[in-house]
């Protein structure tokens, strides 16, 4: 009992993710200053903005559903700690049960549904827009997930669970074949759009929507989102370790690699953020449905082939 | 200096009102996010909505169509807040003094921390402005 009590609160769970994400998003910060030749915030940077966010007066609109409101930055903070450890526990301890894949896409899907829900609830018409666009890029992008999480599961011999995909992969990731090189181009775009950073940041859209679902939010309540965004950084690169490049090893020159591939997937995702201007929602929608879920159906044919 | 300030001086989140001006100061202040001033590495950004700010840089001489609006934004931040007013309008109400539809006491309209003047106000010195609101914290407490 305490050792789960400690995964889940302290190493791959609520405060260690908390920690590196917020230093990701540090690096994200960083890169994308670079990038613009600018030189970027010092390296506690967010850990200053959190702090200070939860000293902060919390407003709650006259207009909105109050309880839902309030609940949901904390419903989805909620999901993405036990998401954290749920991909944790596999990535460091190996440990996982039966159908742990089928909860993680779940919860990934939850939390989308609490950004709907505080956006929704907030009495303010452009949450509401955010809102509406968040449902609308859920559409089109949860067909191509879940097809390219059908990839490993089938490469893998039909596993449904994370720490037997590893298993899977030990004698060569399946990022070496044509079908799980095919996921994992699409896996990234997901993750982009599920994490709805640039060209995906539709439902947020600052210059447009004023950030959207989140504008209502003041103090505490903002921060939980932001935290959630953080750790967002933190575990959707660590899935695609797990599902195509081979999970991480924590032995030797192994613990240098691990590092590496989770670092390569991070700084394409910032560079892909920073070089691609935001797309409407019609060609989100029709990038996804048009292309990328024919594409990756051929993945999952080629995975059925064994290539 | 209590704990909590120095991480607030730290993360001052900026909103931006025009309170009629004459958009002058308005680019000044966009400047300070270009690559040559960037005021990322001091940890202030701009955003896009009051219940996100710390800071509200305040540009214009407040006629008294826009005054009301901006006491309702005012009213709408989460505290603690602070008031810049940026520009010769903000501070001494420029060439418009003597103009009929402008707000005679502007302090009754919106508290001001801190005035930066100039016409517009180079922005070295709005860095420099924006610094010194560490000192109106320490008054505070």
């Amino acid at each position: 009992m305490t050792r789960w009590l400690f995964y889940l609160l302290i190493f791959p769970g609520f405060l260690f993710t908390t920690i590196l994400g917020l230093l990701i998003v540090w690096v994200d910060r960083k890169v994308s200053a670079r990038v613009q030749f600018r030189q970027g915030p010092p390296l506690l940077q967010n850990f200053n903005d959190i702090f200070k966010l939860f000293g902060k007066e919390t407003l709650i609109v006259k207009e909105s559903a109050r309880t839902v409101f309030v609940s949901a930055p904390i419903f989805a903070f909620g999901m993405i700690v036990l998401l954290a450890t749920i991909i944790g526990l596999a990535a460091v301890y190996r440990i996982g049960f039966a159908g742990d894949l089928i909860v993680v896409m779940y919860l990934m899907m939850i939390f989308s549904v609490a950004v709907i829900l505080g956006g929704g609830s907030s009495g303010n018409v452009y949450s509401s827009l955010g809102a509406g666009r968040e449902i609308k890029l859920l559409l089109a992008d949860e067909l191509v997930f879940i097809l390219v999480c059908l990839i490993p599961i089938i490469r893998s011999g039909y596993k449904l669970r994370l720490d037997e995909i590893l298993a899977a992969q030990e004698s060569g990731a399946f990022i070496g074949s044509f079908s799980g090189a095919i996921g994992f181009a699409l896996g990234l775009l997901c993750i982009q759009a599920k994490m709805t950073l640039p060209p995906f940041h539709i439902p947020e859209a600052e210059t447009e929507i004023v950030e959207g679902p989140f504008m209502e939010y003041s103090g505490p309540l903002l921060a939980f989102w932001k935290l959630s965004q953080g750790m967002m950084y933190v575990i959707y690169p660590a899935m695609l370790v797990i599902l195509f490049l081979g999970g991480f090893h924590w032995t030797g020159i192994g613990i240098l690699y691990s590092v590496l591939k989770y670092l390569l997937i991070v700084v394409l995702m910032i560079l892909i953020k920073n070089t691609n201007p935001r797309i409407r929602i019609d060609t989100a929608l029709k990038f996804f449905w048009c292309i990328a879920a024919p594409a990756c159906l051929i993945g999952v044919v080629l995975s059925v082939w064994g290539l | 200096m209590g704990w909590y300030n120095r991480r607030l001086a730290k993360s001052l989140w900026v909103f931006h009102i025009s309170g009629s001006p004459c958009n002058n100061c308005d680019i000044e202040i966009l400047d300070l996010l270009t690559p040559r001033y960037d005021l990322e590495r001091f940890g202030i950004k701009l955003v896009g909505s009051i219940r996100h700010a710390d800071v509200l840089l305040v540009t214009g001489i407040l006629n008294q169509k826009v005054a009301p609006k901006i006491r309702k934004i005012y009213e709408q931040a989460p505290k603690p807040i602070f008031v810049v007013g940026v520009g010769t309008c903000m501070s001494g109400s420029c060439c418009f003094r003597d103009s009929y539809n402008i707000v005679e006491n502007r302090e009754a309209v919106i508290p001001v921390d801190l005035y930066i003047p100039g016409c517009p106000p180079k922005p070295e010195a709005m860095i420099a402005g924006v610094a010194k609101l560490l000192g109106v914290l320490n008054a505070r407490n």
